[in-house]
């Protein structure tokens, strides 16, 4: 009879060099990063409602203070990271939604294409009700 | 067919002798048009008869020869040494215990696909009248065909940093397998299933990284079959709360 071999399992630890570890796994960590900004873009959003209804000298004095360079520059960030989310969330709604028609499937592009059309289409309304035209 | 020198790091433990694993070299000559595991079988044969691994059909069919190749997940077979122009370095599968050398311990996936009941749970009344038959029609199968080509491979569990981080993810393969019954036209098991998949350790632990669909090498969509589910059990979750007549 052969001889019993002792089983001692070896479990590898996880690191977070993970994230390094092939292009794709930082891709997503950027994604996932990027609601950072974009929550606090949505706490300022909130705050300029409190001025707001607080009356004229309030919403004035926090329309002042968004002309300051560093909130120029985090604008400038939240809107290229909500932009690259939105990207990549449209680019993977394929997945998520695939439309079947028959015996095939619609292509990918098609879809991904449909969400990024009403995505330019809804953003131009919005552009066109705030009277930037 | 040429020749040439190849240099290999492969991972070993024996639990017998090492406190923990570790690489050693070898070089071998490999003809050009080897793939891993035929390096491996070479090694195995002429070289170091002490190294285990595990395979079985040599053409990307059992699933058994899944191992980190360069730090990717792949299937020894499927790994053709002329992609890989330096150094090779052979590692077990990542987020599975290793039992010895490239050998892991995969009890935790075996368990979580029997969780899901993988097989068919006949829809009441879904049988042909005399003949007992199940008819499907050609698109019918095409709604859920790429999820039956799952080989178990388990380079997905490999991939996905969710299942290291959190090990009682159920995961991507056993999710797709559980979707491929729930789109099968002659299952009713769907309600059954859902008490796993639609766990927060079943499709709530994905975060969508999408590694698992990347990683496959039958072209399964693991990330799709998971965000489907995540839908439909939205869906289930809104009309049973908001619309509960509906579920009269």
């Amino acid at each position: 009879m052969a001889e019993q071999v002792g089983r001692r399992p070896h479990v590898r630890p996880i690191t977070s060099e993970w994230i390094f570890r092939h292009p794709r796994y930082l891709r997503y960590m950027v994604r996932e990063f990027s609601c950072l900004f974009i929550g606090a873009w949505t706490l300022m959003l909130v705050c300029a409602l409190g001025r707001l209804s607080e009356g004229p000298e309030a919403w004035g004095r926090f329309l002042e203070g968004l002309k300051s360079p560093w909130v120029v520059a985090f604008h400038v960030l939240a809107l290229a990271f909500a932009a690259y989310h939105s990207f990549t969330w449209f680019q993977l709604t394929p997945k998520a939604l695939p439309v079947q028609v028959g015996e095939k499937f619609l292509p990918d592009d098609v879809i991904a294409g449909a969400h990024f059309g009403a995505w330019a289409v809804l953003s131009l309304a919005i552009l066109f009700f705030a009277g930037a035209f | 067919m040429g020749e040439r020198t190849v240099e290999f790091e492969v991972l070993r433990y024996n639990p017998e002798k090492d406190a923990a694993p570790h690489f050693q070299r070898y070089s071998v000559k490999c003809r050009e048009e080897w793939v891993v595991l035929d390096a491996l079988n070479h090694i195995k044969e002429s070289v170091d008869p002490t190294l285990s691994y595990r395979w079985s059909c040599h053409m990307a069919v059992c699933g058994s020869c899944g191992m980190m190749v360069n730090g990717e997940p792949k299937l020894a077979c499927k790994s053709f040494l002329r992609d890989y122009p330096g150094l090779i370095r052979v590692e077990p599968l990542r987020h599975f215990p290793v039992e010895r050398d490239l050998v892991t311990v995969i009890d935790d996936f075996v368990a979580k696909l029997a969780r899901v009941k993988p097989f068919l749970i006949p829809q009441p009344g879904a049988a042909q009248a005399g003949t007992g038959e199940y008819a499907q029609t050609p698109a019918q199968l095409k709604r859920y065909k790429q999820f039956t080509l799952c080989i178990n491979c388990m380079l997905c569990y490999a991939a996905c940093p969710e299942y290291g981080l959190i090990p009682e993810y159920i995961g991507p393969a056993v999710i797709a397998l559980g979707h491929r019954w729930n789109e099968d036209s002659r299952d009713g098991g769907r309600a059954q299933r859902q008490e796993e998949l639609a766990a927060t350790n079943g499709v709530w632990d994905c975060s969508f990284v999408g590694a698992c669909s990347e990683v496959c090498p039958e072209h399964v969509d693991p990330a799709a079959a998971i965000q489907q589910v995540k839908i439909k059990s939205t869906i289930d979750w809104y009309t049973e709360h908001l619309m509960p007549w509906l579920n009269k």
